[in-house]
């Protein structure tokens, strides 16, 4: 394993964009959310112990006011996940169209266990979202950040079969 | 009925959310007209005030009020914030999603009126996380606007200067209350801020703020470019304008449909999306999103305007309706919301976060078949205790108000769950319980 030293710190790329990013700001510390976005994009899709330290020091923030933030907003893992992320809604318009079918389609075709589960593979983490605003497409869900809408079983193995 | 439409006119065009088509299609021209000095920001104000639009967000505030409470410059010197709040997030709500994803310009000019109005330098567009296709074409289309010279220093060669910015949330309902929009924008948890002080004294960076929804901004360059009477010609007299209605769940054609405001339920439920699905009858109806209370299908004449819902104790709210056919079950729908709120609650006031958790965990095992009569008159007590105003934000009322609409009109049903130990209706399918959201990896 790596030392400390050489695992904290951003990347220089992502340095530059936040450097830009702060400058929309009268404070610094506003694109910390974004920034944590980019972070979890760009470094292994789940936000590290050692990712929210430096982004601790690249916003002059105690660590523990990034991780505050950070375990508040549901987008964020603070585990690692799969290499595939699949979020399926399960609030009110999609549960009346049969979201909870959907779910369970999902996590057999990936063979994650349950949701909030990762496949043994690796290959996907099935997760329960609430509503992403597109009530009158249900039921849906979010793979890897593209929304896959007006699902019907068929649909749920084809595109997760797929993704793999 | 037929009648004039306005807000999704653009969205059937080929590339609708281009600065090419928009401009074609007449965009920025109400923007020329205020900056070759047509309007003063004062009568932009008074424009909008005498238009009577209010916000589309879910509360309903008249905007031109709004805007005006915005201190006087030359009094108050301090840097001003526009924050637009495209964090959609109300379950059943999927309209300004549209309006991004298609007409992101219409937005853009919206907003540019409003800085314009307010003599705010600098608005920020915080769009929840998940919205990846509306952000892009909203953020391309800032791009494309600041290359025309249409966002920056001296728009359109006149003294008005403005930026626009975009920023992503990440996830959390509470981002869509105006001051944990503020509180995530400025980079923490998303926890809203007692009022007073108001944003408009002390919001973004304790510096004065307005927050709109997107779109009530969408609704500014229509205002400015046909007047206030032409507004007040369609929709109520306490309700002008058209509105974006989105109709889900146990109907034949889920969607968006712009109707003016005080067009009843039923019509839109009838003759825009088909009527209810597979044959069946309406049974139950949440008209405005989750936190509208629930009305039986012998309430689907209603008027869908912020008045006549109020006083059938219910509310417009982001004109979400969610339709259920007579083989659901209304507590199990509730089991769901409940759980929504139980999961959003940002847990600052403990009448909200205790409350939110029981009035789930009740409605769980009633829908289970462990439910007790007494369990009934709790959900009443509970809700009572947590609503209104007993917190900092109305999350704890948007759990409440469904909770006593239940009661009042579905009390048999939940009694009959009750009785017989589970759940008289086929159940959609078996869910997860309390303590195994999911949720999280």
């Amino acid at each position: 394993m790596t030392n400390d030293t050489e695992q904290r710190g951003l990347p220089a790329a992502l340095v530059t964009e936040f450097e830009e990013l702060v400058a929309h700001y009268p404070e610094r510390r506003a694109a910390l959310i974004p920034a944590l976005h980019r972070c979890q994009e760009e470094l292994g899709g789940w936000l590290a112990p050692e990712t929210l330290e430096a982004c601790a020091e690249f916003f002059e923030l105690e660590p523990v006011e990034v991780f505050g933030v950070a375990s508040f907003y549901p987008m964020f893992h603070l585990r690692p996940v799969g290499k595939h992320v699949v979020g399926v809604c399960h609030n009110i318009s999609c549960m009346l169209r049969g979201a909870e079918d959907v779910l369970a389609k999902a996590c057999e075709v990936t063979g994650c266990e349950r949701p909030g589960a990762t496949s043994e593979d690796g290959a996907f983490t099935v997760l329960r979202v609430e509503c992403q605003g597109t009530c009158t497409n249900a039921p849906m869900f979010d793979l890897d950040g593209t929304y896959h809408e007006n699902l019907t079983l068929d649909d749920v193995e084809r595109i997760l079969g797929g993704a793999r | 009925m037929s009648y004039p439409t306005y807000l999704l006119d653009r969205t059937g065009l080929e590339d609708s959310h281009t600065l090419d088509v928009y401009r074609a299609a007449g965009g920025y021209t109400a923007l020329k007209t205020i900056l070759s000095g047509g309007h003063s920001p004062a009568q932009v104000i008074d424009m909008v005030k005498d238009s009577g639009l209010r916000g589309r967000g879910g509360a309903g505030f008249p905007t031109g009020l709004k805007w005006s409470f915005m201190p006087d410059p030359s009094k108050d010197p301090r840097e001003r914030y526009l924050a637009v709040n495209a964090d959609e997030s109300e379950p059943g709500t999927c309209k300004d999603r549209i309006l991004m994803q298609e007409d992101p310009h219409g937005l853009i000019e919206g907003i540019l009126i409003a800085c314009y109005a307010m003599r705010v330098r600098t608005a920020y567009v915080y769009v929840r996380g998940e919205f990846r296709l509306p952000y892009d074409r909203v953020a391309a289309a800032i791009e494309e606007a600041r290359a025309a010279g249409l966002i920056g220093e001296k728009i359109m060669g006149s003294a008005f200067s403005c930026d626009i910015w975009m920023h992503k949330g990440a996830g959390a309902y509470i981002c869509g209350e105006e001051t944990g929009l503020m509180e995530s924008l400025e980079g923490k948890r998303g926890h809203p801020r007692p009022k007073p002080p108001f944003p408009a004294g002390a919001g973004l960076w304790g510096q004065p703020t307005t927050v709109n929804n997107v779109e009530t901004l969408f609704n500014a360059p229509f205002i400015v470019n046909r007047g206030a009477d032409w507004y007040k010609s369609m929709g109520t007299a306490k309700s002008p304008g058209n509105v974006l209605v989105g109709i889900s769940g146990h109907v034949e054609k889920p969607g968006v449909y712009e109707v003016p405001l005080g067009t009843s339920a039923k019509e839109i439920l009838e003759d825009f999306a088909g009527g209810i699905w597979k044959g069946r009858k309406l049974k139950a109806w949440y008209p405005g999103g989750s936190s509208t209370g629930l009305l039986p299908a012998s309430m689907i004449d209603l008027a869908m305007d912020h008045d006549s819902l109020k006083e059938a104790g219910s509310m417009l709210g982001t004109g979400a309706m969610v339709m259920l056919d007579d083989t659901a079950c209304a507590v199990e729908s509730m089991a769901v919301i409940s759980r929504f709120y139980d999961h959003e609650s940002c847990g600052q006031c403990s009448q909200c976060r205790e409350g939110t958790q029981w009035l789930h965990q009740i409605f769980e095992r009633i829908e289970a078949g462990d439910g007790r009569m007494e369990d009934i008159d709790l959900l009443s007590s509970l809700a009572h205790g947590m609503a209104p105003g007993k917190t900092i934000c109305a999350l704890a009322d948007a759990a409440a108000i469904p909770t006593h609409a239940i009661v009042k009109h579905f009390r048999v049903e939940l009694e009959e769950h009750v009785r017989l130990g589970g759940c008289p209706m086929k159940r959609t399918s078996e869910r997860e319980t309390v303590g195994a959201m999911g949720t999280r990896a």
